[in-house]
């Protein structure tokens, strides 16, 4: 009896080998079945990965905007340049010798200079008071030293010590640094960085919250199926497993979504802005969410299903048992 | 195979549905297990099953003390026990095939087995023919075979089922019983509940009787 036991239970169990292979086998089949039972009801999936989608998107694209102004504004950094407008009965000669004396300087690069009358061409072409200005017999404008600091003393220390050297000299009337503004724009995008930080941290909880509540839903519809599953000996892996890949599918669909909408919200105002910065005689190309964080944002997105999934299996696979 | 000594099983509700039941069953033995309603058969089985834990007392099935069992290995436990439902427990969104093919994806069986495996199964219940319906579509009888099959497919070497002939004509009835019977043939052991008199007086298996939670009788055939 106890050898005919035995035999029976060889005969009853696949070797390992088998099992291993059919374990991999069973994870592909449960992964396009996950697949296939989501495609049956495409209006309510749709629903759910819009949702995941435009979540996803919000922060995403308001990272993308931040980082696009990032780029743009950091190449003003470098151009940080001092104004120093010199007192109106300074002569063109002697305002190129000035010119020639800063340059000398150790802290400083390059010295431009902008005559009076340079300064009224250039204002007469870009701001269109042209004929108000005319209509002046005597140049309102001050001739102008722009001088730029050396790159390696952009340090706010060093280019304040420049700044209060220009407003001593004697033939200075006011100078000033061009950067305080980008500063504050600065100060501005961090706090708008955080912001999005914040905003994303939120809507990937409501991601995770409204996969978790689509997949509680799910195991109740199948909750006959589960009871089933595990009357005939299915270990709770194996009834987890086809929640977990329709999370994973919920993730990767709302993923793509919440890129297709950042890509073609990027698209539908790219030459707008193209407008509005070459209005600023500025050249500079939107740019959209780069490969790398593309990739991210797929995978934050299918983390966010599993681990949506994952906790809303834990919590009520447990409670359905055949009674 | 099955040994109770003692097993008390009382509900959360309170209610003593088994009170100190002692019996032994051999390895390849069928029995019949009845009783009125409510005498606490289907408690029985599931105590046996793992499906209910007994209060007192101890289960032992295939030389496992079942306190000893842990949630956990409970799914495992359970591919060595065929059960049988009145309501069949059929999933009814997959054909025949799929269904019968269950147990052998859970263990994990290949492919090429599976195949082999669910047809002799289907066979030997005489549904060779129908591995592509639905379930839905098959008569109350055929209904409760495509079951039997399913709990036989993994060749356990337990099998259990309760009142398996509860909707069905005698004719029918005593189909099933063959097909028990066969198994037990073959050495396994065989437990079925059924309050269904007239049929198991004709046949010759040993007879548990459950009153009131309490095991009242236990009869061997007379030969
Ligand atoms: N989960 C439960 N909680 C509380 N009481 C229960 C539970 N399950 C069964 N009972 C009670 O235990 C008693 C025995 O039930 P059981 O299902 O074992 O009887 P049975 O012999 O199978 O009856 P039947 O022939 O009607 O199927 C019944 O009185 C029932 O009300
Ligand atoms: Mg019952």
């Amino acid at each position: 009896m106890n050898s005919n036991k035995r035999k029976r239970e060889t005969l009853n169990r696949p070797g390992f080998i088998t099992l291993l292979r059919s374990y991999f086998l069973r994870h592909v089949q449960v992964f396009f079945y996950s697949l296939g039972q989501l495609s049956r009801v495409p209006i309510s999936t749709l629903m759910t990965c819009m949702v995941i989608g435009i979540a996803l998107a919000l922060p995403m694209g308001l990272h993308t905007l931040l980082k696009n102004a990032q780029q743009l504004s950091g190449g003003w950094e470098s151009t940080a340049q001092i104004s120093v407008f010199l007192k109106k009965k300074i002569t063109a000669s002697q305002a190129q010798k000035i010119q020639s004396d800063i340059q000398r300087w150790p802290d400083v690069i390059s010295v431009d200079y902008i005559s009076r009358e340079r300064a009224l061409k250039e204002f007469q072409a870009l701001s269109g008071f042209g004929d108000a200005l005319k209509a002046l017999n005597t140049n309102p404008l001050p001739s102008v030293l722009i001088v730029k600091p050396k790159l390696s003393q952009t340090n706010e220390q060093a280019t304040q010590k420049l700044l209060s050297k220009l407003r001593n000299l004697k033939q200075t009337d006011k100078a000033q640094l061009d950067m305080q503004w980008v500063r504050r724009l600065y100060a501005i995008m961090n706090i708008v960085e955080r912001g999005v930080l914040i905003l994303g941290f939120l809507l990937a909880l409501a991601v995770l919250l409204v996969v978790g509540n689509t997949i509680r839903l799910a195991i109740q519809n199948r909750r006959k199926e589960i009871v089933v599953m595990k009357l005939i000996g299915g270990t709770d892996a194996f009834i987890r497993r086809p929640f977990l890949y329709t999370g994973f599918w919920y993730g990767l669909f709302g993923g793509i979504i919440a890129w297709m909408l950042v890509s073609f919200t990027m698209l539908s105002i790219s030459s707008p802005i193209e407008k509005l910065t070459t209005l600023y005689q500025n050249q500079f190309e939107l740019s959209g969410m780069s490969f790398l964080t593309t990739l991210s944002l797929l995978g934050i997105s299918i983390i966010l299903g599993l681990v949506g999934s994952w906790f809303a299996v834990g919590r009520h696979l447990r409670e359905i048992e055949p009674q | 195979m099955i040994r109770f000594v003692n097993a008390s099983k009382r509900y959360s509700s309170g209610f003593d549905a088994l009170q100190n039941v002692s019996f032994h069953m051999a390895p390849g033995e069928m029995a019949f297990l009845t009783g009125h309603s409510g005498a606490g058969k289907s408690s029985l089985l599931k105590l046996i099953a793992l499906l209910e834990r007994s209060s007192r007392g101890q289960v032992i099935v295939n030389n496992q003390n079942l306190a000893k069992v842990s949630r956990r290995r409970i799914p495992y436990f359970r591919r060595n026990i065929g059960i049988i439902f009145q309501d069949h427990q059929l999933l009814f969104d997959r054909t025949v095939y799929d269904n019968v093919a269950l147990p052998l994806i859970i263990a994990g069986f290949s492919h090429n087995d599976i195949g082999k495996r669910v047809r002799a199964a289907l066979d030997k219940v005489g549904l060779l023919g129908k591995e592509k319906k639905y379930p839905i579509t098959l008569s109350g009888g055929e209904q409760q075979r495509v079951g039997i099959a399913r709990a036989v497919v993994n060749k356990p070497p337990l099998i259990l089922a309760d009142e398996p002939t509860g909707n069905l004509d005698p004719e029918l009835s005593a189909e099933i019983m063959n097909l028990f019977q066969d198994f037990s043939d073959v050495g396994v052991t065989v437990l079925v509940a059924t309050h269904d008199i007239a049929l198991i007086s004709q046949l010759p298996y040993r007879t548990l009787t459950l009153k009131d939670g309490k095991l009242v009788n236990d009869s061997q055939p007379a030969l």
